[in-house]
């Protein structure tokens, strides 16, 4: 990117967030009893299960995983440019599941809206909590997270981006100028 | 990847991208029918007219439920109840319809063409459910889907296509996307059935189903159309079975896995006999239920792919 770039979290910052959020995730939900983690595609699928993993290394037991693709219930349909429709893949029930979204940016709270309007279509969670990566404002629905990683003030003409290896793993974060 | 198609008319006028791309959302939808709640609510507030000219129970339900379980509203007009039989022109029919601002005909007519006629003439999209012996997109992008299913794959497999080439629109259109997405078809029928000249298009030809069917990967039998045919083209049915019928014995000769497929309905005993198409090598079904999900991406992607330009 040869545009101005700020970055907000290198990845041992990430690493380090994602750490104190699976802390944040055991002592709301006091354990891993009826947890499971949601990640939304793209970026949050990964993240979803980076969270997993560290669970599983404080509690010793990994907590089921699925993916969720909400593009199906997004409410710009016609006004797109991409229509790739991606899969949704959660292999277990979700009712009476305290259900952990994880997505990478929190901005409008339109994809969580479509994300918790899915949810509800495939089961009847106890609870649904929301953890991201970066929080950037500008909420346009009454949607606020649970577990965030980093606050970011931005304006509407930035972009975060955040960048993933092969492996999945994110690299950077960033702050772009449009 | 956008999509820039408004009406579906045909396979001719997709690219490889485009198959790919269609199939590729048909998969995503696949896991829709498999709910327990199977609607989202995709294409909310849309109309979409079924308008059929011909008799059909697959292809109808199949687009009726797919726009159901997109949460779009589907409305079914059959020729034999509507104000065709009054001696209504298919542009005075549609123009009617058009006016109640739908944003979706799918349309059947016995005509070759009809749906490029009406898309020339009407605002709204147009979906070709199969326009004469000319094309029937859905059910070539349904087979292609089921057979990237099995086989994983579509390029470098020989596919045979057997039976009354000259009026199936099934054929031409799986000619068009099967050889486009690399595959080699293999086409046979009698003498009376298969259109000169068709090997232009990219076919292999055969007299000899035998021949055809030698080492396929995938063998789909075309139903024996006796609405569209005179007498004068086969001179018995039993005749007709036994020269093109598949059977368990010639279908021998295909690859070991290969697969058996057949549009429906499936005349018994004819084309297809009982043993080969309720035995384990048939995916008659799988290309039903395919069938929703294909017909799902479709109207979903007319719908965006129009506005995003």
């Amino acid at each position: 990117m040869a545009k101005a770039a700020t970055i907000i979290l290198d990845q041992a910052g990430v690493n380090r967030a994602l750490t104190r959020i699976a802390h944040e995730i055991l002592e709301r939900n006091k354990g891993i009893g009826d947890v499971v983690l949601i990640g939304i595609r793209t970026g949050g699928d990964h993240l979803a299960a980076m969270l997993q993993e560290r669970i599983a290394q404080i509690e010793g037991e990994k907590i089921p995983l699925g993916i969720l693709d909400i593009t199906m219930y997004r409410d710009d349909i016609g006004s797109r440019f991409d229509l790739t429709i991606g899969k949704t893949d959660i292999p277990f029930p979700l009712d009476g599941k305290n259900v952990v979204l994880v997505d990478d940016v929190l901005y409008t709270g339109r994809t969580i809206r479509a994300a918790m309007d899915s949810l509800m279509d495939l089961g009847r969670p106890k609870s649904i909590q929301l953890a991201v990566l970066v929080d950037r404002g500008h909420r346009e629905l009454p949607i606020r997270p649970d577990f965030v990683g980093r606050n970011v003030p931005t304006s509407r003409d930035e972009l975060i981006e955040t960048e993933f290896n092969d492996k999945n793993q994110p690299v950077e974060v960033r702050l772009v100028k449009k | 990847m956008n999509f820039r198609h408004k009406h579906i008319l045909g396979i001719e006028q997709l690219s490889a991208d485009d198959i790919r791309f269609i199939l590729d959302t048909a998969d995503s939808f696949k896991e829709i029918n498999s709910r327990d709640i199977k609607k989202v609510p995709t294409l909310r507030g849309k109309t979409i007219v079924n308008l059929f000219f011909e008799a059909s129970t697959r292809t109808r339900t199949s687009f009726e439920i797919a726009g159901k379980r997109l949460s779009a509203d589907t409305i079914n007009i059959t020729a034999s109840s509507s104000s065709v039989v009054k001696g209504e022109t298919l542009e005075d029919t549609a123009k009617n319809i058009e006016a109640m601002k739908p944003d979706i005909i799918v349309m059947r007519h016995a005509a070759s063409g009809a749906c490029h006629y009406l898309a020339e003439r009407v605002d709204c999209s147009i979906i070709n459910a199969g326009d004469g012996a000319h094309e029937h997109p859905s059910q070539a992008l349904l087979d292609m889907l089921t057979i990237r299913q099995h086989k994983g794959r579509l390029e470098g497999l020989k596919v045979a296509i057997v039976g009354d080439i000259t009026h199936s629109r099934v054929a031409r259109s799986n000619l068009y996307g099967l050889t486009r997405m690399g595959a080699e078809v293999r086409l046979a029928g009698p003498g009376t059935m298969v259109p000169p000249g068709i090997e232009r298009m990219g076919a292999k030809v055969f007299n000899d189903m035998r021949e055809a069917i030698a080492g396929a990967d995938v063998v789909m039998m075309l139903r024996i159309q006796l609405e569209r045919q005179g007498k004068t083209l086969l001179p018995t049915l039993r005749e007709y079975a036994k020269f093109y019928g598949l059977n368990t014995e010639n279908l021998k000769l295909a690859a070991p896995d290969a697969l058996v497929m057949h549009p429906g309905p499936v005349n018994r005993g004819v084309e297809l006999s009982s043993y080969v198409a309720d035995g384990a090598q048939s995916v008659i079904l799988d290309q039903v239920e395919n069938g929703v999900a294909v017909r799902m991406a479709l109207l979903y992607l007319v719908l965006g792919g129009e506005q995003a330009q």
